[in-house]
């Protein structure tokens, strides 16, 4: 069974469409990414899961409840985390307080905060430092992590490489597959080589409309399909 | 170099947050005479202190929520009426000897205002401000319609004739120290300014809520993505800075001693001044732009009258130029 499922979403801004008609499963386990160019909707999808764009009615399940129209706040509550593109940190609250809000009750569970610690160790160096102070890296980092201190179900992350170091988008990548065991992630990427590494299944939009959805062994084997989809060359 | 290891010593020592002080040490050598200096600077602490009350709420109400209320000062108007009310319904305990009574009197007017804040705040925002959120024109147009039909509702109750405010006997008369001369009542409106400061410092820094309130301000919708409806945790920021506000009111009800209908629009807009030399969002930064505008009113008052209307807004000019987004903004 799908954890996630978008059956025809469209989504307006303003008096703009920006998505069409999107339809996708997302199954339960490991990495699925939505590949796309600049402006093609992958973030309004993110968002329009989320609840933070106005979905069409009836497009947006979640473990085959209908969650589009939902106040965010309590779509996250089912257990759907998300990691937006410019990271959403609170830069004048500490490492510390941006990882409690993201708890259930202001408590954290020691194991959880260890194991969180332990794929993040930058910080637990900067606990208390401001978050506004952190390298993008490391701000990315605490993003991630206040996704997964607590048991999620589905984490929603938009573009986490963007901007990073190489040296960082190699260790992000290392936490997003260390993460993938045990939760279910959507990610939008337009860093293909770091999405191929991850993804195990995976679908393009373009236009506001998903044109392709496969496996991503497959589609990593077609260059051709890759050029024409994604502009890539060979 | 110098000049840089200097803007990190003033840093260390403490940054914007020595402001009053420079503005007080000023004031000292502009005014000379010590004992007019100590009135001036305790006038205008106390002044600074009832307009923290009363621009707190607006502050933590534009930042959390991208709310412009320009109807706010129709709970400080409401908040001076009915503390006036209530103290006039207990003239008796005023100037009974006993201070007890005298306490009972004022706490109750106090309590009055807060309640009757508080749950003007609960109508204003379900009724005004849910409608128009997102929509600055609109926000504008209506709680400034809002505030109209506030002043006409006061003026129904009330009426137009300046309505005389008792203060309760404990509070009239001074400390004399030598040849200085201390307001009872503006050492008292300094020292509740000063505790509901550390109970909002304490709330916002060292509670759950607080830390809420702290995130909201800066990301509302991130705040929300983590599974927090800050929607109804802006109606009790609003009814808490309405219950403030009148609470603000009463005090400078007292403070006058003469009030109209028209005493919180006449305070809008030091209120709006002081939350814009603080920055938006910041209960330190409104704490430090209101003790700034109170002493400055005081001390330009006294050495060049002419000028004590503009110095308000002079003061907003320079610190603007100096800080576009204000002294300590949550919001940028």
């Amino acid at each position: 069974m799908s954890v996630l499922s978008l059956r025809g979403l469209r989504t307006n801004i303003g008096q703009y469409a920006v998505l069409h008609d999107v339809s996708i499963e997302v199954p339960e386990g490991g990495v699925f990414v939505l590949l796309g160019r600049n402006g093609a909707g992958k973030t309004t999808t993110l968002r329009s899961i989320m609840g933070l764009w106005a979905p069409s009615p009836g497009s947006v399940f979640f473990r085959g409840r209908d969650i589009s129209g939902m106040h965010t706040a309590d779509i996250a509550r089912l257990g759907l985390a998300f990691v937006p593109e410019n990271m959403g940190i609170f830069g004048g609250l500490t490492v510390a307080e941006n990882m409690v809000l993201a708890t259930r009750n202001g408590q954290f569970d020691k194991g959880r905060l260890g194991y969180v610690q332990t794929l993040f160790p930058a910080l637990k160096k900067f606990w208390d430092a401001r978050a506004g102070s952190l390298s993008g890296g490391q701000k990315q980092m605490l993003a991630v992590a206040r996704a997964i201190i607590e048991p999620r179900e589905l984490i929603l992350v938009d573009e986490p490489t963007k901007g990073l170091a190489p040296a960082i988008v190699d260790a992000m990548a290392d936490a997003f597959a260390e993460i993938g065991q045990s939760t279910t992630i959507l990610l939008v990427e337009q860093n293909f080589q770091f999405a191929r590494r991850l993804g195990r299944d995976m679908a393009v939009i373009e236009d506001g409309r998903i044109v392709h959805a496969g496996s991503m062994a497959d589609f990593a084997a077609d260059a051709e399909l890759q050029g024409q989809l994604l502009g890539l060359s060979a | 170099m110098k000049g840089f290891g200097m803007t990190r010593w003033i840093e260390k020592m403490g940054g914007v947050n020595l402001l009053p002080v420079a503005v007080m040490l000023v004031g000292f050598v502009l005014i000379g005479a010590p004992s007019s200096w100590v009135t001036l600077t305790v006038a205008g602490l106390a002044m600074g202190m009832m307009v923290f009350l009363m621009a707190s709420g607006l502050s933590l109400v534009f930042g959390l929520m991208d709310v412009l209320n320009f109807g706010h000062s129709a709970f400080v108007s409401f908040g001076a009426f009915v503390a006036a009310s209530v103290l006039a319904g207990l003239s008796g305990w005023l100037g009974a000897p006993s201070v007890l009574l005298n306490v009972a009197a004022l706490a109750l007017a106090l309590a009055a205002a807060l309640a009757f804040g508080l749950a003007a705040g609960l109508f204003f925002e379900r009724v005004i401000i849910k409608p128009v959120y997102k929509d600055h024109l609109r926000q504008i147009l209506i709680t400034m319609g809002a505030l109209i039909v506030s002043e006409q509702i006061i003026l129904a109750l009330w009426g137009g004739t300046p309505i005389t405010v008792h203060r309760p006997a404990f509070l009239e008369g001074a400390w004399i120290i030598g040849d200085i001369s201390i307001e009872i009542y503006r050492g008292f409106a300094f020292a509740l300014g000063l505790v509901v400061f550390a109970g909002l410092y304490f709330t916002l820094n060292r509670t759950r809520l607080g830390l809420l309130i702290r995130a909201g301000v800066e990301n509302r919708e991130m705040v929300e993505a983590l599974g927090f409806r800050i929607d109804r945790l802006f109606v009790g920021v609003f009814m808490l800075g309405s219950a403030l506000a009148a609470l603000g009111g009463a005090m400078w009800a007292g403070y006058l001693t003469l009030i109209t209908p028209a005493l919180g629009g006449e305070m809008m807009i030091v209120v709006f001044i002081v939350v814009i030399i603080g920055g938006l969002g910041s209960i330190e930064g409104t704490l430090l732009g209101a003790l700034m505008v109170g002493l400055v009113s005081n001390y330009v008052g006294f050495l060049a009258p002419k000028l004590a209307l503009a110095s308000n807004m002079i003061l907003m000019m320079a610190i603007l130029m100096w800080r576009p987004s204000g002294l300590r903004p949550a919001v940028k």
